[in-house]
């Protein structure tokens, strides 16, 4: 019965064409997927979103001590597109100063998947949750 | 499968889960043709073509005898006569010429402009009682309750003297509870107030008698019983009489209550539908609340935090809105690709906002966000149910990895008390 139907995935898969692939692979398989320790002193976390709104994504980044991303990871409630802005989101971001990653703009992310207007709003998100890990890494840097 | 519906399947070798469709589970947005529904069709589609209302020769003979075989099918299937049932374009319009055209009678006759209906009613209903304020009549919109149902007392505090119609859906298209529809009717028939049903989910899946029920006027639409897309029906009383002004203006068909030419494949269409339904009252209801019940039992066994919508005893059991915490639902649906369900979040609708509906009852926006209708019906199969909790538990689960909510929710974190940045 599974394999019968494991055709069905394939051939719906098709029918996807709102989604472009990129945004279908990050979606399938998310890179990145987790939580850090939010008490590191290293670590920055990022809360942006509403569940009220249908989107709220956590975004975190362990820094070294040179100001590189060491790693990102992100968890995320919302829709196809917006779990794969915060998956590429993490991906762009491991290995750039913390300087670099202020300067990212959704419409890096919103070109790479390709996100139709209506969807625009999650690569938005995704530039607010990187933004806010980085700042609150600097806080704790400040304390 | 039940006995009668293994038949069915070997018979009509109508299997939804054919190479490249996704399995069917969206049977309140519209269900597939009874193979016994269309074979009935052909010969009006071919041979048959003649005009219904054509006096003077066979062409129209025949063909309006057959819509009038099939407009006395219907009426057999609701108790009524068949002097009481008039063909429309589908629900839409039977809720419309309902609403507007008894407005419309009752204030020029009776000076009557009072209407009263439901917060969660389907949006023609409710469009048509906007249209109708901003033509003087005012119009009050019952809440429901937290599961759905419009508490009586309510109802009957706001009837007023000028009061002409009490409109309410007998069982929901979005959450599938149903209304007390016996009592509504005893009640405004007390108060000499016209009952309008819109019934188009709940013809042939509960039972009804409109004259058990004192319903006046009830809308029927086609493709909702597995017959065709583009056919309804409207019954509307004539003891006591209900009168309504009509909305379609021209050579005077269907008692002049809806003029047109009346389309004898979809009128056929619709009484082979209803004369199906008639034959196959008794085993789609043990069929589909035997599988209801195995979806949501199982379901339950596997996921934890989940929620359905509405009222759970008193509904239709092919229809269960469900709300699976911390996941979106448009993710959701994404996640089950392989199998076509809709959803009650707002990805999915051009807004941002969820669905008026579970608004209404009491669903918080952020759980709003993460429900998904299920519609079992006549064709589906106990194979698909299973297919379809195993694919949701392994679906739900993965995506519940992905959320942070989930996280917080397993951590005792109350969602409510976070400073969450509005976007």
């Amino acid at each position: 019965m599974a394999a019968k139907w494991s055709t069905l995935a394939q051939t719906a898969q098709i029918r996807q064409f709102a989604y472009h692939q990129n945004v279908l692979d990050h979606y399938s398989n998310p890179r990145n997927v987790g939580t850090l320790d939010k008490s590191d002193p290293d670590v920055g976390t990022g809360l942006v979103g509403a569940p009220a709104c249908g989107d709220v994504m956590k975004l975190q980044i362990k820094v070294g001590d040179d100001g590189t991303i060491e790693k990102a990871v992100f968890k995320t409630f919302g829709c196809g597109s917006a779990i794969a802005s915060s998956s590429y989101a993490t991906e762009i971001l491991e290995g750039k100063k913390i300087e670099e990653a202020m300067h990212i703009k959704n419409t890096d992310i919103a070109e790479h998947l390709k996100l139709p207007p209506v969807k625009l709003h999650c690569s938005m998100l995704a530039e607010d949750a990187i933004k806010a890990a980085v700042n609150d890494y600097k806080k704790k840097k400040a304390q | 499968m039940s006995a009668a519906n293994k038949e069915l399947n070997k018979q009509v070798k109508l299997s939804l889960a054919k190479e490249g469709n996704p399995l069917y589970f969206d049977n309140q947005a519209t269900t597939p043709l009874d193979p016994r529904v269309l074979d009935a069709m052909l010969p009006f589609l071919t041979n048959q073509f003649g005009n219904p209302h054509s006096r003077s020769h066979q062409f129209g003979w025949e063909t309006e005898k057959a819509c009038e075989d099939a407009r006395e099918s219907l009426a057999q299937l609701i108790g009524a006569s068949s002097k009481e049932v008039i063909f429309t374009s589908g629900a839409t319009e039977s809720n419309n010429l309902a609403i507007k055209g008894v407005a419309e009678f009752y204030a020029k006759n009776a000076g009557k402009k009072h209407i009263i209906t439901t917060q969660i009613e389907h949006k023609c209903v409710l469009d048509s009682c906007r249209s109708l304020e901003e033509h003087g009549f005012e119009v009050t919109y019952l809440p429901v309750g937290t599961n759905g149902i419009v508490d009586l007392k309510v109802l009957e505090q706001a009837i007023r003297p000028d009061t002409l119609l009490v409109s309410v859906i007998m069982v929901h298209n979005e959450i599938g509870v149903l209304q007390p529809i016996k009592e509504i009717g005893q009640l405004c028939r007390s108060k000499k107030v016209f009952f309008h049903t819109d019934a188009a989910q709940s013809v042939a899946k509960v039972p009804i008698d409109v004259n058990d029920l004192h319903i006046d006027l009830m809308s029927i639409s086609g493709h909702k019983i597995y017959g065709p897309k583009g056919i309804g029906a409207l019954y509307i009383r004539r003891k006591p009489r209900v009168r309504l002004v009509a909305q379609m203006s021209g050579g005077g068909q269907e008692k002049g209550f809806r003029s047109g030419t009346l389309a004898p494949h979809l009128v056929v269409g619709l009484g082979a539908a209803a004369r199906v339904a008639q034959q196959e009252l008794q085993n789609d209801k043990e069929h589909i609340e035997r599988l209801s019940s195995r979806f949501l039992t199982n379901l339950r066994k596997n996921l934890t935090h989940i929620v359905v919508n509405g009222d759970e005893q008193q509904r239709y059991m092919g229809n269960l809105n469900i709300s699976f915490s911390c996941v979106e639902g448009e993710s959701l649906i994404m996640a089950i690709k392989e199998c076509a369900v809709s959803s009650g979040s707002a990805c999915t609708s051009a807004s941002l906002e969820p669905s008026y509906v579970l608004r209404a009852i009491g669903v918080e926006e952020d759980m709003a966000h993460t429900s998904i209708r299920f519609g079992i019906g006549r064709f589906t199969t106990e194979e698909e149910v299973d297919y379809m909790v195993d694919l949701l538990t392994r679906q739900v689960n993965r995506l519940r990895e992905l959320s942070p909510l989930w996280d917080m929710l397993n951590e005792g974190i109350d969602l409510k008390s976070i400073q969450w940045t509005q976007h």
